[in-house]
């Protein structure tokens, strides 16, 4: 073969709500236009690959400069949600069922469907070692989508040529 | 032979085509051997008929998860008909435009 696939890695480091979506959405994205797909989950990330995490992932309003008012319908123009409502119990849970609605409006799957389709679809999914040792993760944990659990020096060799997107 | 077939389409500059009315099973099979497809199986025919239908009917193309939930075809099945992207490949052959949206 002369030309090789074009490679592309994503590094998932964040587990809040909605920094779990790019890296699935390009990921799936990249498999859709015949690209090879490897994704890495560390530090907060391995939250999306956890059994008893993915369901359970948040966004908080609380410090969240993004996370206007006008998202709700508002017209609030650039005004924030006020921090000390944003720590009133409830609101986090409130702003997290209030993105999910909206991602299940577009006909968005969820975090645990999206890494299933990229795992079927040909994305190699991995854990980092060093996160997994320092909060002690067991290995039956994971999600199946998890093929193994390497460290960063074995990310490294496996993304040789491939271009690679921090999340 | 592939380049007679294929001559008289009309296609837009990522090899999409243009006109879905100047489809028919032998472009469809010319189209499908440039995209490294040799055969088309009834596994095959089965998904470029859901797409053409759907894509005819809606205006667009369908994307890959509306393809494996219109289908009930799973997703590692679809990949392996249609290896490297089968939403785009899927929509060329079927005589569609590019698929649009990102799921």
């Amino acid at each position: 073969m002369a030309t090789e696939n074009r490679k592309i890695a994503f590094i998932c480091s964040k587990g809040d709500l909605d920094m779990a979506y790019p890296a699935l959405i390009m990921g799936w994205a990249a498999l859709g236009n015949g690209v090879d797909v490897t994704m890495f989950f560390t530090f907060w990330g391995l939250d999306l690959v956890t059994e008893k995490r993915v369901d359970k992932l948040e966004i908080a309003p609380v410090a969240n400069t993004s996370f206007k008012m006008s998202m709700m319908g508002l017209p609030t123009g650039n005004l924030g949600i006020p921090n000390l409502m944003g720590i009133i119990p409830g609101m986090t849970a409130f702003a997290s069922w209030f993105m999910k609605s909206k991602m299940k409006a577009l006909g968005t799957p969820t975090v645990r469907e999206y890494l299933e389709m990229l795992s079927d679809g040909g994305a190699k999914m991995y854990g980092c070692k060093m996160t997994v040792d320092m909060f002690g993760i067991k290995r039956d944990e994971f999600l199946p989508c998890i093929k193994d659990v390497v460290t960063a020096s074995d990310f490294i060799d496996m993304t040789d040529g491939a271009q690679i997107i921090f999340i | 032979m592939v380049d007679a077939t294929l001559a008289s389409i009309s296609f837009d500059a990522e090899g999409y085509m243009t006109n879905p009315s100047q489809w028919s099973k032998e472009i469809a099979e010319s189209l499908a051997s440039q995209e490294g497809l040799a055969t088309l199986t009834a596994e095959h025919w089965k998904i470029i008929d859901f797409c053409r239908q759907t894509g005819l009917a809606s205006g667009k193309a369908p994307t890959l998860r509306q393809i494996t939930i219109g289908t009930g075809i799973s997703t590692k099945d679809l990949f392996a008909l249609f290896p490297k992207g089968p939403a785009k490949k899927v929509a060329k052959i079927a005589g569609l435009g590019k698929p649009e949206g990102c799921v």
